[in-house]
């Protein structure tokens, strides 16, 4: 890294407004020539829009941009490139049934007489490939390469002769660990030629692997710059999470004994290539365990394993005893697993149902179609969930959507408990949900495990961890990494595990 | 082999198998007397379902090819009956078909709206028109339409190539061109495999719509203009149910409808299939018509399934 007078890139006092939102508020960030930076922050914390900004796909409302010193408009991708800003964004962003030499030279072929000259395009590309050192068949369709190749050849779309600066957001995501450090040696290599090179990556271990200097967002702002030799991971998991470490927030309930109760799901070995490390997870009947990690650390990857909406490759499954023969969404719900979904609105409530018709939902479907719930038995259930719940809602008959968020995630749940599960799992309970709402559905997890129901609940919100589990499994960078039971229970004993700097 | 071509060397094979059938079947079938007729007989949907072949690639869908094709020749017929030469009306239609076009891609791009709904309204728009005009057919009585017909180039034994084939070879080699040595071309199939990723690459989204719209409006209106002229009149309900034809000639040729893959080739050869399946059951003199839609669709079922498992084989290795 070459610290002079001038920076490669310096973003001053960015600001964007969304509607709503302040997504961007007075940021700087200052890339040098030559370095590579990462950018960390949990969701939401601007780390997307801040690179838009620079590869203009969103214009800021306030702030400049310098590149080497001289005052720049960036106002479409188009411009950024031209400026030799290059942009490889998270999901391969090239086109999978084109061949490798269409994707790389994609308006801008060569033409002789107003027509693409194919041979030389060819050409073009083998020498864009060989600046990374990659030898492909260049005539083949991009989509028969593996990932890695791919995210390679974004890379060398992205590189051209006079490129100055180059941001990779989350390059790393889908690929394994060999396939990570042939990406890395190329970063090397491309910083060695001078580049300023943005890394944005949830892999803690990546960022002390590959980077010099780190900047931390939180809630669209710059939490602070350092080198990488300077921020131990404590440090830098603190900055993006937020609140003090000595602060530990209060365990809600001091739980029964439930460490002789029966195991009701044994997960042994579960896992699946480049998306989750193999682990093991016992829950017993009337716990609540927690499932804590930075976001991509694999808690939604867990929940979604056990439930059968991933396809594990290796491990296996028990359930009462008895071994869960393959995974399916239905063979679950039909053992007595219930999962709630992260995003209730993809994946959860239907919006146009009624409250009645979301809550008997699974049920039905769990008897099949022929033999239908009467009408008055679907009643009698929406009243008691309505009421169990606290549903907020004028009568079982309003639509779900015009629901707050807080009523549709208790109609979910309503949904999951009225098919009489054994095994509830939830993936953030309380997203987008208000503090008021937040609590209830808290002390709703409290009381449900009360019943003997063995809870599962995976949530960004360590407070909420702590306030409702017996047990907390630590996830980082897709693997289970340890647990922390009873008293244990912290934030500070979260994050240090995190961190790595307990175990 | 590279596997693009795969699905265009199947529809050869199959087409090349039909014919062998006919000619093990009936003498004199393997002739060029056949195919000169087969190439003029489907000149015009084939014609049509190549500017389709475009709109498909880019993972888009036009259902006003058949309404095109009958308003196309109502309107050229009237023109006709006031004294207007079929190459100026056929003109004008051109010019219609191609700017008619380039506001159904401008409305598909500026309005997200799907192709499929923005060309069904262009199905009724276009068909609703010729009834407006005409209720009945409307004979083209000029010289030209003669001249026309009997302009030919002869080929090697008793057939010919006729005017209409000619145009369609022509149009086809423009459309090879087009789709494949210009960066239009590219980006055609850069929209169809991934709309998204090619707005991000810098293909101009809205100028490319519309240009792929309009080569579909022009070439259904070339197709329209080449029926009037080989039918010689022009009828509202010419061209019905033709752009099923046209879309199925597409796919037979190994286009696939979710776009991005496809060549402009194998369309020829697609609506050659459907032409030589008709002639084979002509042949036969016992058969029912209807067993042309039927082979017809047994074997556009199989090409279906055939390219779900070539595209299948690509796509998983690189899902991870």
């Amino acid at each position: 890294m070459t610290e002079t007078a001038t920076a490669r890139i310096e973003m001053r006092g960015v600001s964007k407004i969304f509607p709503g939102v302040r997504a961007l508020d007075h940021v700087d960030l200052r890339l040098e020539a030559g370095e590579v930076h990462a950018l960390m922050g949990e969701n939401g914390a601007g780390k997307s829009t801040l690179i838009k900004v620079l590869t203009g796909a969103v214009r800021r409302d306030e702030g400049e941009i310098q590149l080497d010193g001289k005052v720049v408009e960036i106002g479409t991708p188009g411009e950024a490139r031209a400026l030799g800003i290059g942009t490889v964004y998270q999901e391969v962003n090239l086109i999978p049934t084109m061949s490798v030499t269409k994707n790389l030279t994609l308006t801008r072929q060569p033409r002789k007489f107003g027509m693409v000259n194919w041979r030389e395009a060819r050409e073009v590309a083998k020498a864009r490939l060989k600046r990374l050192n990659i030898n492909i068949d260049v005539e083949r369709p991009l989509g028969s390469y593996s990932v890695a190749i791919q995210q390679l050849v974004a890379i060398a779309r992205a590189l051209d002769d006079d490129t100055r600066a180059l941001v990779l957001d989350e390059p790393t995501a889908s690929l394994d660990a060999n396939e990570t450090a042939m990406l890395f040696n190329i970063i090397r290599d491309l910083k060695a030629r001078g580049l300023a090179i943005v890394f944005i990556t949830h892999f803690i271990d990546q960022v002390y692997q590959i980077s010099d200097r780190v900047s931390v967002l939180r809630n669209g702002r710059l939490v602070g710059t350092g080198k990488i030799a300077d921020t131990p991971p404590l440090k830098l998991i603190s900055m993006m999470i937020g609140r003090e470490l000595e602060k530990t927030a209060l365990r809600l309930v001091g739980n029964a004994k439930t460490s002789d109760a029966p195991v009701v799901l044994e997960a042994e070995g579960l896992g699946k290539r480049v998306t989750m490390q193999p682990f093991n997870l016992k829950l017993r009947a009337g716990e609540a365990v927690g499932l804590s990690g930075l976001l991509g650390s694999g808690r939604t990857e867990v929940a979604k394993l056990i439930f059968g909406a991933l396809k594990p490759d290796t491990g296996r499954l028990e359930l009462g005893g008895a071994p869960m023969h393959g995974s399916s969404p239905g063979a679950s719900v039909r053992a007595g697993i219930a999962f709630c979904p992260e995003d209730r609105k993809a994946e959860g409530v239907v919006g146009e149902l009624t409250v009645r018709e979301n809550i008997v939902l699974a049920l039905q479907s769990k008897r099949g179609w022929l033999n239908r719930l009467s009408r008055s038995e679907q009643e009698r259930l929406a009243a008691e969930m309505i009421k169990a719940l606290g549903i907020a809602t004028p009568d079982a008959e309003k639509p779900v959507g015009q629901l707050s968020g807080g009523n549709q995630q208790k109609v979910i749940l309503a949904r999951s408990l009225v098919a009489g599960p054994r095994v509830l799992i939830l993936d953030e309970p309380t997203r987008g949900i208000d503090v008021g709402a937040h609590a209830e559905i808290v002390t709703l997890i409290r009381k449900l495990c009360g019943q003997g129901l063995a809870l599962l609940v995976a949530s960004s919100e360590l407070d909420e961890l702590v306030a409702v589990s017996d047990r907390v499994a630590v996830l980082r960078d897709r693997q289970m990494i340890g647990e922390i039971s009873g008293a244990d229970i912290t934030r500070d004993n979260i994050v240090h595990m995190i961190a790595g700097a307990k175990s | 082999m590279n596997e693009k071509y795969l699905p265009l060397a199947a529809t050869i094979v199959v087409f090349v198998a039909l014919f062998a059938i006919g000619g093990i079947l009936y003498n004199n079938f393997v002739s060029t007397l056949v195919f000169g007729d087969l190439l003029a007989d489907n000149a015009f949907v084939i014609i049509a379902a190549i500017g389709t072949t475009f709109v498909i690639i880019s993972g888009g869908i036009d259902l006003s090819i058949g309404s095109m094709i009958g308003f196309v020749g109502v309107v050229m017929a009237n023109l006709d009956v006031v004294g207007w030469h079929p190459l100026v009306s056929g003109g004008m239609m051109l010019v219609f078909g191609l700017v008619y076009g380039a506001l159904v891609g401008l409305v598909i791009d500026f309005c997200d709206i799907q192709p499929f709904i923005v060309t069904l309204a262009g199905l009724f728009l276009l068909r609703g028109s010729c009834f407006m005009i005409n209720l009945d057919a409307v004979p083209i009585r000029h010289d030209f339409v003669q001249d026309f017909a009997a302009a030919s180039i002869p080929l090697p034994g008793e057939g010919e190539l006729h005017s209409s084939a000619i145009v369609m070879l022509i149009a086809l080699a423009a459309a090879i061109f087009i789709g494949h040595f210009t960066r239009f071309g590219a980006n055609i199939y850069a929209i169809g495999g991934d709309r998204t990723s090619a707005a991000l690459m810098g293909v101009p989204m809205r100028r490319t719509m519309m240009g792929i719209y309009a080569m579909g409006g022009f070439y259904s209106a070339l197709g329209g203009v080449i029926y009037a002229l080989y039918t010689s009149s022009g009828y509202p309900l010419a061209g019905t149910g033709n752009e099923l034809t046209a879309i199925a000639s597409v796919v037979l040729g190994g286009t696939l409808l979710t776009g991005g893959v496809g060549l402009v080739a194998g369309t020829l050869f697609g609506g050659l299939i459907f032409g030589l399946i008709a002639t084979l059951i002509n042949f036969n003199g016992s058969l029912n018509g209807a067993w042309i839609m039927i082979v017809g669709g047994v074997l556009l079922f199989l090409f279906i399934v055939l390219q779900r498992f070539l595209v299948g084989s690509f796509r998983l290795r690189s899902a991870a």
